[in-house]
């Protein structure tokens, strides 16, 4: 136990620091010191899910306060949290099924399981989410038989009957799902970018001219997936200033053999009619489907708008984030150092505090991000496929149950 | 900070740490800065506790260290030790996984040096480390720093360590106003980067910056710099230490230890110095480094270490528009107004129509109704009741103010103080609930007399009680008003938080301009004399000390020339380019050089008038050509007689008895034509009786000076 605690100290400490960059190293990270936590996490003999989903929020509020920026970390907490919901539920499902023999949730249960041996945590979830609850665009669209909304009713009324039938090996069982779901979670987030760039022959055509702003991963490898493939197509890179990290990338792409175009922030309007797609990365994407992304980036999205150029966004599933971004609790922007801007020995006569009317005539300013409305994104592409902005907010009620939205807010007060 | 388990790699600090050698990386951290600038607050709280936007100094220098890969720290407290240890201990920072912090308390450490010789004692430090002073706020990354100063030591053992240097603008304003600070001229090698030259105190030397000639011996060029800033950062080797050991007389880190090195070419020590430029790194030395850093850090130049990033356990505090910080429970009033760049602690209550602007407020303040603020510093659990006007003020914890109560620009209220009803503090003044300890006369005893703060004795003699102190008991106050040091408002206005008004900018920017065009430049040949920079600060002097600087310089050329055998050509331009800076006319030049003569003849070991003479004789026979050179016309001779009669009163009374005899002499060499000193009688005939001493002195030569030329006719 101290152990853990001390581990997950230590993730503050780093938080709070920005020693972490990156919501996918972060959200990875999350996900890994839960993951530890609840293995090494004693569980009560009662109400074990209730105590387990405790505990984790209680290590989540630390990490969300920690950096309230990185929402990524609050995405895996609340994945967490709701893994432990639907693991719980489809355990009490079993039982309650192997109680009554003959249940339509049973039949599910095999199915799906025979569909995807494999996965069988998630499918197990899969089935709980099916039985329990209305189902989900994706279902229907996915075509998987769905129970009706019956047994929810029932489920919860044996709720305490199943567990105490046979606790002990239940006990054991829940622990043991959460944690194989947990893995699978983080396997998820480890290879998000390869799910990604899967898709990408299907987007990127022959002679295309790409644009795409500052630096991103999963960008690159969305790229370079579609040159594998032998697409040949042109990339346009915006510098993404102050950090620049458009110059890196550049070469990066330029030595992988791609036909690369270094231009500046300003430039993009200039050069969004030679475009056929602008593709960038995000750091969040919102409820609402409006998108948290390098500064730099709404500028882009209304330039791409006026010449009718398509706006993709590439995400993850974890840097889908279940909030919306009028929420008082979201902390959009992050300021950073201004000497990313100017440098500090140069200016520092403008900057004086100790002369005059005792207030500087340069006012440095070095948001991180710049918030990107819905309607400027024409498609989102996730791991799981394309969706519109409209979208999102369904696929956020497949990852996430509506009762864990509030871990931030009773964090704040 | 290394990852604790190997599987959770990819954090950002992890490449830092691995870059290090083997052994811990280790800092010294001096919680203690030897120093009297932020009396009277530190006679009560250590500086390094002070709190600095809402968060100890010591919190920024630790939190800094860790995150740069620091594993090992020494802490060092002196002044008010128990204070410092018992803080630390409250903190999180004694039982950090990979960052051990421990305290070496010490009673009796008078300076840096002391602390260093003890350290050296307790044979803690064995590699290469990084010493600061607890009042250091940072966010540069050492990777870089460490590399090179490893590289350097190991092509040469003799490289002892590297100093942080950062630029800031070639402007005496700058230093003024930024950092309070004096100008500091600096000497590089350029391709090494070793430290060749540093001075901190160049006013002293009125004017000269001397630079070794022997430097250039062995480089090509060396860059002279007056745009750096030093950072108080400093990677040494081990070494260091026991250099303080062995040189005991080594107390001020810069002052003794920097210049003792770079004079002492024995041991062949060298100091390196490393340039950073997009992080930030400054100390707070005084009152106005202190405004300016806090300025900073709400600027968020210091990123991450800024207020809403809870780099400590600090409350939850968000930035707002226009640089606000707000914790989550202040009790703003509707009608309170919040400006720019404030910084409000939480359980901070603020009453109605209160301005704020510029300030940084800390935690459980209550400030009434109709208050202005502007430009303060407002520790914690202070009470400011309604209608008080601050204006650019550091106000410690548990002070009140009762209504009314007005303080002016750059006033400190230590611990507790009570300001009566409608009191008005004057500008720069210093309230203390303790009275002002006896000021030592030695100046050098009163740098190093703070570290035993802790323990001094107040002598509680009671002080004359000052009439306005008498007026604000009588209001309700409470706290004795220090007296101004002994350099006076000077050093105030200098160090407080207060800006410093327009018209004290002009007068530096005044006295500067001239300094700027001479020293600013990277010099690579020195001229012959060694002069580099001639500081004309002069110019808000009255034009007599002008004169005396003058004739100073003339002198010193003058004995140069003789003890360095330069020729005569060369004192010529020399003293040319001196009557030009200082604005001289010809005659003040020959008055001076005669001057100088006589000054040298006289300081010339003698016995008798006689042997006076014989000196004197010789010295204007050898230089006879060079006084000629400055004697063109009658003005110059006259004016040359006229200064050895003011010699002859005043500095030398030596030559009051040969003056008939030296006036002969110079007549003989030529030097002086009868037109000259005919002249000069004349002019004497109207002056006063007293004035005409000499010329009756003289009258037997003046008689068969006459006599002389009408035979001639």
């Amino acid at each position: 136990m101290p152990d853990v605690h001390s581990l997950v100290n230590e993730f503050v400490i780093k938080l709070k620091k920005r020693q972490i960059e990156g919501s996918k190293t972060t959200a990875k990270l999350t996900a890994e010191l839960l993951r530890s936590f609840i293995s090494q996490l004693r569980l009560p003999h009662s109400n074990q899910a209730g105590a387990l989903i405790d505990a984790v929020k209680e290590v989540g509020e630390k990490l969300i306060t920690a950096k309230p920026v990185e929402l990524a970390v609050g995405n895996v907490v609340r994945r967490v949290l709701h893994i432990i919901r639907e693991e719980d539920l489809s355990i009490t499902n079993a039982a309650v099924g192997g109680l009554n023999l003959a249940s339509e949730s049973d039949d599910d249960d095999g199915n799906d399981e025979y569909d995807h041996p494999v996965l069988s945590a998630s499918a197990v979830a899969a089935a709980a989410r099916n039985a329990l609850r209305p189902p989900s665009l994706q279902t229907l669209l996915d075509d998987i038989p769905h129970a009706a909304a019956t047994p929810h009713t029932s489920s919860s009324g044996d709720d305490s009957e199943g567990k105490s039938k046979s606790a002990d090996s239940l006990r054991r069982k829940l622990k043991h799902d959460v944690i194989e779901a947990v893995n699978e979670l983080i396997q998820e987030i480890s290879t998000c970018h390869e799910q990604i760039a899967e898709q990408a022959v299907e987007h990127i055509h022959h002679n295309e001219v790409i644009l795409t702003l500052g630096s991103s991963q999963t960008v690159k490898e969305f790229l370079l997936a579609a040159k594998e493939k032998n697409r040949s197509f042109r990339v346009f890179v915006a510098e993404g200033a102050p950090r620049y990290q458009g110059h890196a990338f550049a070469k990066e792409l330029a030595s992988r053999g791609l036909q690369t175009t270094v231009i500046t922030d300003s430039a993009v309007f200039a050069m969004i009619s030679h475009v056929n797609m602008v593709i960038v990365g995000a750091h969040a994407v919102m409820a609402n489907g409006g998108v948290i992304a390098p500064v730099g980036l709404n500028m882009v999205a209304l330039a791409a708008k006026r010449h009718a150029v398509p706006f993709v966004v590439l995400s993850g599933v974890h840097k889908l984030c279940p909030l919306y971004p009028h929420n008082p609790e979201v902390l959009l922007n992050e300021l950073k150092s201004p000497s990313e801007l100017l440098d500090f020995g140069e200016f520092s006569d403008c900057l004086d505090f100790g002369s005059g009317s005792g207030s500087p005539l340069i006012h440095v300013v070095n948001p991180a991000f710049d918030y990107v409305p819905p309607d400027l994104v024409s498609l989102f592409i996730t791991d799981t496929g394309g969706h519109n902005p409209s979208y999102i907010y369904r696929l956020i009620a497949d990852f996430y149950s509506p009762d864990d939205l509030v871990v931030q807010r009773k964090s704040a007060s | 900070m290394v990852a604790k388990k190997g599987s959770r790699g990819g954090a950002a600090g992890e490449d830092a740490g691995e870059e290090l050698s083997r052994d811990p990386l280790q800092a010294i951290l001096l919680a203690d800065s030897f120093a009297t600038l932020f009396r009277p607050i530190t006679l009560e709280r250590p500086k390094v506790l002070l709190p600095l936007v809402n968060a100890p100094m010591i919190e920024y220098t630790l939190a800094w260290l860790e995150s740069a890969g620091v594993e090992e720290v020494f802490v060092f407290c002196c002044a008010h030790s128990k204070q410092v240890i018992e803080y630390l201990e409250n903190s999180n920072w004694l039982n950090q996984p990979k960052f051990s912090v421990s305290t070496i308390e010490s009673y009796n450490a008078m300076s840096a040096g002391d602390a260093l010789r003890l350290i050296y004692e307790k044979n803690v430090v064995h590699g290469d480390f990084i010493l600061v002073t607890g009042d250091t706020v940072s966010n540069m990354p050492l990777t870089q720093a460490l590399k090179e100063h490893k590289e350097r030591k190991k092509r040469d053992s003799n490289a002892v360590m590297t100093m942080i240097i950062k630029q800031s603008k070639p402007s005496p304003i700058t230093h003024q106003s930024r950092l309070g600070t004096e100008e500091l001229f600096m000497a590089i090698d350029p391709k090494t980067k070793e430290l060749l030259y540093y001075e901190d105190k160049a006013d002293t030397s009125k004017g000269t910056l001397t630079l070794d000639r022997t430097m250039l011996l062995d480089r090509s060029s060396i860059s002279l710099h007056n745009d750096k800033q030093d950072c108080y950062i400093d990677i040494c080797s081990p070494e260091v230490l026991s250099l303080f050991t062995d040189n005991f007389d080594y107390q001020h880190l810069r002052r003794h230890f920097v210049k003792g090195l770079l004079v002492d070419d024995l041991m062949g020590y060298k100091i390196f110095t490393h340039e950073i430029h997009s992080s930030y790194a400054a100390r707070v030395e005084n009152y106005r480094s202190y405004d300016t850093i806090s300025k900073d850090i709400i600027q968020r130049w210091t990123y991450p270490l800024v207020p809403d990033i809870q780099f400590l356990q600090n409350s939850l505090t968000k930035l707002e528009r226009r640089g606000t910080y707000r914790a989550s429970d202040v009790g703003l009033s509707r009608s309170a107004k919040m400006g720019p760049f404030t910084v409000i602690g939480s359980r901070t209550t603020i009453g109605k129509h209160s301005e704020v602007s510029n300030s940084v407020i800390g935690e459980d303040c209550v400030i009434g109704s109709n208050v202005s603020i502007d430009g303060c510093y407002i520790w914690n659990k202070v009470n400011i009741e309604d209608g008080c006007r601050l204006k650019h003020a550091i106000v410690c914890d548990g002070v009140t103010m009762k209504s009314g109560a007005v303080l002016e620009a750059g006033v400190v209220l230590s611990f507790k103080v009570i300001i009566g009803q409608n009191f008005v503090v004057p500008a720069y003044s210093k309230v203390s609930l303790l009275q002002q300890p006896v000021r030592q006369d030695s100046d050098e005893e009163l740098e190093y007399a703070d570290n035993s703060s802790g323990n001094i004795e107040i002598t509680s003699v009671p002080n004359t009680t000052d009439v306005l102190e008498e007026l604000n008991t009588e209001v309700g106050g409470a706290g004795f008003i220090w007296s101004v040091g002994e350099k006076g408002l000077e050093e105030e206005w200098r160090h407080s938080v207060a800006p410093i008004s327009a018209d004290r900018l002009l007068e530096i920017i005044k006295s500067a301009t001239d300094e700027l065009d001479t020293s600013n430049e990277e010099s690579n040949i020195l001229p012959p004399s060694g002069e580099l920079g001639i500081d004309s600060d002069n110019e808000s002097d009255d034009g007599r000390d002008d004169h005396a600087h003058f004739e100073k310089e003339v002198e010193a050329t003058f004995l140069r020339a003789i003890h360095e055998n330069v020729e005569e050509d060369h004192i010529i331009i020399e003293v040319n380019s001196l009557r030009l800076s200082y604005n001289m006319a010809s005659t003040d030049c020959a008055g001076a050089l005669f001057y100088a003569m006589m000054k040298y003849a006289v300081d010339t070991p003698h016995d008798s008038a006689g042997e006076l003479l014989k000196i004197t004789n010789g010295v204007i026979g050898k230089w006879e050509k060079l006084l000629k050179y400055y004697l063109p016309s009658l003005d110059e001779e006259i004016e040359v007689i006229l200064k050895f009669e003011e010699m002859c009163l005043e500095s030398t009374k030596e030559y009051a008895n040969l003056f008939s005899q030296i006036l002969h002499l110079l007549y003989d060499k030529d030097i002086l034509q009868e037109d000259g000193i005919l002249r000069w009688e004349s002019e004497k005939e109207q002056a006063d009786e007293s004035d005409k001493v000499f010329v009756k002195k003289a009258e037997k030569f003046l008689q068969w000076l006459k006599e002389a030329s009408e035979e001639e006719d």
